[in-house]
Parts: structure tokens; C-alpha cells; sequence
């Protein structure tokens, strides 16, 4: 119980405490960086600005002094209770991400740094996902303005269609990893392989330069399912309705969208939400695809053994957990840093545009992913055994 | 009473309670569906508690995600009132069906007694999860699977065709 409260305090004050607050300022000094502006670096304590890092507090202030209000003719209740309903998934999809690995302590139960250690738990994380359309289609309904209810349109279309090919698209990584759990993904993708060692069975390794045939790569995701974590993070940013698929707040065209209705910290909550999603999203994009955890070449058994000849084995596995969340974070770090790079580089989709993408391209090709990994791991059981 | 009864009789009468608020609310569509994707994730709730936990996961990532969405979307689109039902024809029907629901209620509670088991069986391993849910699927139930899914395509077809008619 104890355990499982301390966990919950890290990823909260992880993800809710440092990853939240700074992402709006990365997102102003990022883009600042890309169009060549200084960006965020008024607001200030006593003349000292710290490169604009005091932003977000201003922002919140600003946002907890404005006037709540709820529009005539809403339904109040439900446009009350909207922005939670927008806010609940994204925190609780963190309780099945591993941020570090399984270790053995010398307790009952080895100890597994994951909040809910449940098998099924990449389905949790599309039940969840599945759920988080309705705070969006609640904003937009309850607000009784036909902009809102048209951006709210266009929202539940565009999630109800992604959600069927983020499904297919990591169905490769399933069949891969013959796991659904995230921390036995993670477990998986903690080695590496040679990555032309497959010729052996052709007879064709042996003809290779010597640099070819030592080329290793991790076991990650993204080695093995490449084309899975393209389409992957394509559906999942667009689960997530930011640029360039923010079709339901397009402000050229509906104004705002569904949060077209809403003030102050109830708006807030909408925008904390939708950058919630950025560190989530790469925390399972991570676990999946980046190996979780997982320091490249140097798997947990080295680490804990090269450690542990110098300073007892109890303190190496102490030692290995802080670098593995801190591998973890700093993965976490580079799958943000890419979507604010997505996010500023790419212009708006057209509507039409967004569909076709996911209908005509993304879903056949993701089932011909799936038919090419069956294929694969089928001969791989067949010859190699 | 254990925590597990005392949570099952909780998510149990949410999912009776907003069952019948789906039925009973006339006023607001919306809400209704509301109410039932709350009956949805509370039925999921006592999946979990009888062990089936893959069963669970996909009523609300199907039901609770995926078509009550779609009732939400089609509601919204056609943004009906009550208005603008014909009147008339509809207290046969009420009547009907509120009959019908009475003799089944009735049937239902005197299979009960007999349907209950005196003794409960222990669960075997890995009962539930998605390998043996998968297993059975793909093995046992291999000609009802392929047989719903041959349903379901020409159900998408049929609509698309009906569709494209009204369109050309």
C-alpha cells in the first residue's frame, strides 16, 4: 500500500510537479527558437526572469483571477463538468507506464516501479484514450453555440477514426513482444541484436564485411516495428487534436472550437489537458517503442553485475533504478521535444486531408504491417525455432 | 460484508440506476447517452470483479468509446426534440413494451433461484486474460468468429450501398 502511494507521489510530481508547468514554456521558447524571436522572458520576481521559466505561474494566476462563466442556454451541469471529464484520462493513463524496471531487493515481491502492474495493460491505455473524446464532446454540446458543436462534430469524428488505426498499428508490437503489459514490453526491449544476423539462415552472413555483420541494434520497438511507430505516433498526435490536427479548435475557422464557451481555469483545465497528453504520449511511446526504461547495450544484469563488483549488489540495483528513470525521462524528454518540432513545422490539415490520411493510407497500410509481421515472426518460428 | 461485495453492489446499482435515467430522461438525448456510457464503465467495474478483466477492457474501449460516441455524434448531428416525433402510434408501442418487459422481469426471476450455484468454483489460471480469451477465440470458436465477422462485412457493405443509392 505504502509502495504503491509512493509511486503515485513520483509520477505526480514527476509528470504533474515538472513535465506540466515547463511544457508551456518549452512550447513558447521552442517555437520562438524555430521562427528566430526571443520568446517568453517578461514576467519576473523582483527583476529576475530565469529565461521566462516564471511564465506558466504567471499564466495560472491570470487564469485563476478570470471571471467563470457559463453561457445562456448551456447546459450547466455539463458544461461544469466538462473540463474534468477532458483532464481524468490523461492523468490516469500514467498509472500503467513503467518508469523504471522490475529489481530484486530482497523483499517478498521483487519490486516493480509501475503504479498498476496489470497484464493487459496497453488495452487500459485505449480504454482510457477511448473515454477522453467525451470531454470534448460534452464541452462542445453543453455550450449551446453552433461553432462549439461544430468543432465538437469534427472532434469525435476524428477521434472515433484514429482510435481504429492506433489499435492496428501497434497490433505489429503485440506480436512482437507476445505481451500486452508495458513493464514485460519494456523488459523485452532490454537487449539488442545483431541487426543482419538473420542472413545466417540464407548462408549469407559469412559473405558480409566484417563492420556489416557486427552492426547491433537495441530491441526496440522502433527497430522492429518501424513502420508501427510512424503510424503509431501519427494517430496518437492526432488523438491529441494539437497542430497540425487541430481540426476541432481551428481558430481561422470555428474561433476556438469546442473550448469556444469557456473562461479562466475551466479553459485552463482544457489546456492542461491537451499538454498533459504531450509527456503522456511520450511516456507510451517510449515504453512501446524507445525501449521504456532500457539503457542501449547495457542491460540490467551488466549493469547490476559491473556496479556490483565494486560496491555490493544491493546498492548497484539502487544505483541501476535511478539510471533507468532517469533513461526513462530523458526518452520521455526527446519524444516532447519531437512533437513541439511536429507541432510548429506542419501546417493545418484540411479536413478532408485528415481523413483520407487515416482511412486511405493509415488503416491499409497498417494491415499490411500486420500481415508482414505475422509472415516474419511465423518463418522465424518455422526455421529458426 | 468484503470490500469486493460492498464494490460490486456499488458499480451494480450505478449501472441500474443510470440505466434507468437513460430510459427515463425524455428531455435531453444527450444526457441519456450520457447515462449509458456511465452504465457501460460500470458494468466494465463488475467485469473486473468477476475476474474477466479483457471482457472488461473492451466494453468500454467498444461500448463506452466507440459506439456510444457514435450515438452522441448521430444525436448531435440530427439534433432531434420531442417535437419532432409524430404523435400517436407510440402508446401502443409503450404499452407493449412495458408488458413485455414485466413478463420478462417475471421469467427471469423465477429461472434465478434454479440458475444460482450453491458452490463456487474456483477460477483455473489465467482465467479471462487476453491469451486464453484469444485461444479459445481462435481455436474452440473459430467458425462463429469467422461467421460474425462475414455478418459484419456485409452489414458495412449493405449500409455503404444504401448510402450511395440516396446519394446518386
Amino acid at each position: 500500500m505504502a509502495e504503491t502511494i509512493g509511486k503515485i507521489l513520483f509520477v505526480l510530481l514527476v509528470v504533474m510537479g515538472a513535465f506540466l508547468p515547463m511544457i508551456t514554456w518549452v512550447e513558447r521558447k521552442q517555437s520562438a527558437v524555430m521562427q528566430d524571436r526571443i520568446g517568453a522572458n517578461r514576467a519576473n520576481i523582483a527583476g529576475i526572469t530565469v529565461l521566462g521559466v516564471l511564465h506558466p505561474l504567471a499564466d495560472v494566476l491570470k487564469l485563476f483571477g478570470k471571471e467563470d462563466f457559463v453561457p445562456a442556454g448551456a447546459n450547466r451541469v455539463m458544461h461544469l463538468l466538462a473540463p474534468v471529464i477532458a483532464l481524468v484520462p490523461a492523468i490516469i493513463t500514467l498509472a500503467v507506464v513503467p518508469f523504471a524496471g522490475v529489481y530484486d531487493f530482497g523483499g517478498e515481491n521483487p519490486f516493480s516501479f509501475v503504479i498498476a502492474d496489470v497484464d493487459w495493460g496497453l488495452l487500459y491505455v485505449f480504454a482510457v484514450g477511448s473515454i477522453a473524446a467525451y470531454g470534448t464532446i460534452i464541452a462542445g454540446w453543453a455550450s449551446n453555440n453552433n461553432w462549439a458543436l461544430l468543432g465538437t462534430v469534427r472532434a469525435s469524428a476524428q477521434m472515433i477514426s484514429y482510435e481504429v488505426t492506433m489499435g492496428l498499428s501497434v497490433v505489429g508490437v503485440f506480436m512482437c513482444f507476445q505481451t500486452l503489459s508495458l513493464q514485460e514490453m519494456s523488459l523485452a526491449q532490454d537487449s539488442s541484436f545483431r541487426l543482419l544476423g538473420f542472413l545466417e539462415h540464407f548462408g549469407l552472413f559469412e559473405t558480409l564485411p566484417g563492420w556489416l555483420a557486427w552492426i547491433q541494434v537495441p530491441t526496440w520497438g522502433i527497430f522492429l516495428q518501424p513502420m508501427g511507430f510512424v503510424m503509431f505516433l501519427t494517430c496518437i498526435m492526432a488523438e491529441n487534436k494539437r497542430p497540425p490536427f487541430d481540426l476541432p479548435e481551428a481558430e481561422s475557422e470555428l474561433i476556438a472550437g469546442y473550448h469556444l464557451e469557456y473562461s479562466g481555469m475551466r479553459w485552463g483545465l482544457f489546456y492542461t489537458a491537451e499538454f498533459l497528453e504531450v509527456p503522456v504520449i511520450g511516456c507510451i511511446v517510449t515504453a512501446l517503442f524507445l525501449g521504456g526504461w532500457s539503457i542501449p547495450f547495457l542491460d540490467t544484469q551488466t549493469l547490476i553485475g559491473g556496479i556490483g563488483s565494486f560496491f555490493g549488489e544491493g546498492f548497484a540495483t539502487g544505483v541501476v533504478l535511478v539510471l533507468h528513470v532517469h533513461a526513462f525521462l530523458a526518452k520521455v524528454v526527446i519524444m516532447i521535444w519531437l512533437q513541439m518540432l511536429i507541432r510548429w513545422s506542419l501546417p493545418r490539415f484540411r479536413y478532408d486531408q485528415v481523413m483520407d490520411l487515416c482511412w486511405k493510407i493509415m488503416l491499409p497500410l497498417s494491415l499490411v504491417n500486420i500481415f508482414v509481421t505475422a509472415v516474419v515472426l511465423l518463418w522465424f518460428q518455422e526455421v529458426v525455432g | 460484508m468484503s470490500a469486493e461485495l460492498s464494490l460490486f453492489y456499488f458499480f451494480a446499482a450505478l449501472a441500474v440506476g443510470s440505466a434507468l435515467s437513460m430510459v427515463l430522461n425524455l428531455r435531453n438525448t444527450v444526457a441519456s447517452a450520457m447515462s449509458l456510457v456511465i452504465t457501460m464503465v460500470s458494468l466494465a467495474a463488475v467485469y473486473v470483479l468477476m475476474e474477466a478483466h479483457l471482457v472488461a477492457v473492451l466494453q468500454i474501449m467498444v461500448y463506452g468509446g466507440a459506439i456510444v460516441v457514435l450515438f452522441v455524434f448521430v444525436v448531435m448531428l440530427l439534433n432531434l426534440r420531442q417535437d419532432d416525433f409524430p404523435p400517436g402510434r407510440q402508446r401502443g408501442a409503450k404499452a407493449l413494451g412495458v408488458v413485455l418487459v414485466v413478463f420478462a422481469v417475471i421469467k427471469l426471476l423465477a429461472l434465478l433461484p434454479a440458475a444460482l450455484p450453491d458452490t463456487v468454483a474456483a477460477l483455473p489460471e489465467g482465467f479471462g486474460g487476453y491469451r486464453d480469451v484469444g485461444t479459445a477465440l481462435f481455436t474452440r470458436f473459430i467458425l462463429p468468429f469467422e461467421a460474425t465477422s462475414l455478418l459484419l462485412l456485409s452489414a458495412l457493405v449493405g449500409a455503404v450501398v444504401l448510402a450511395k443509392r440516396r446519394l446518386d
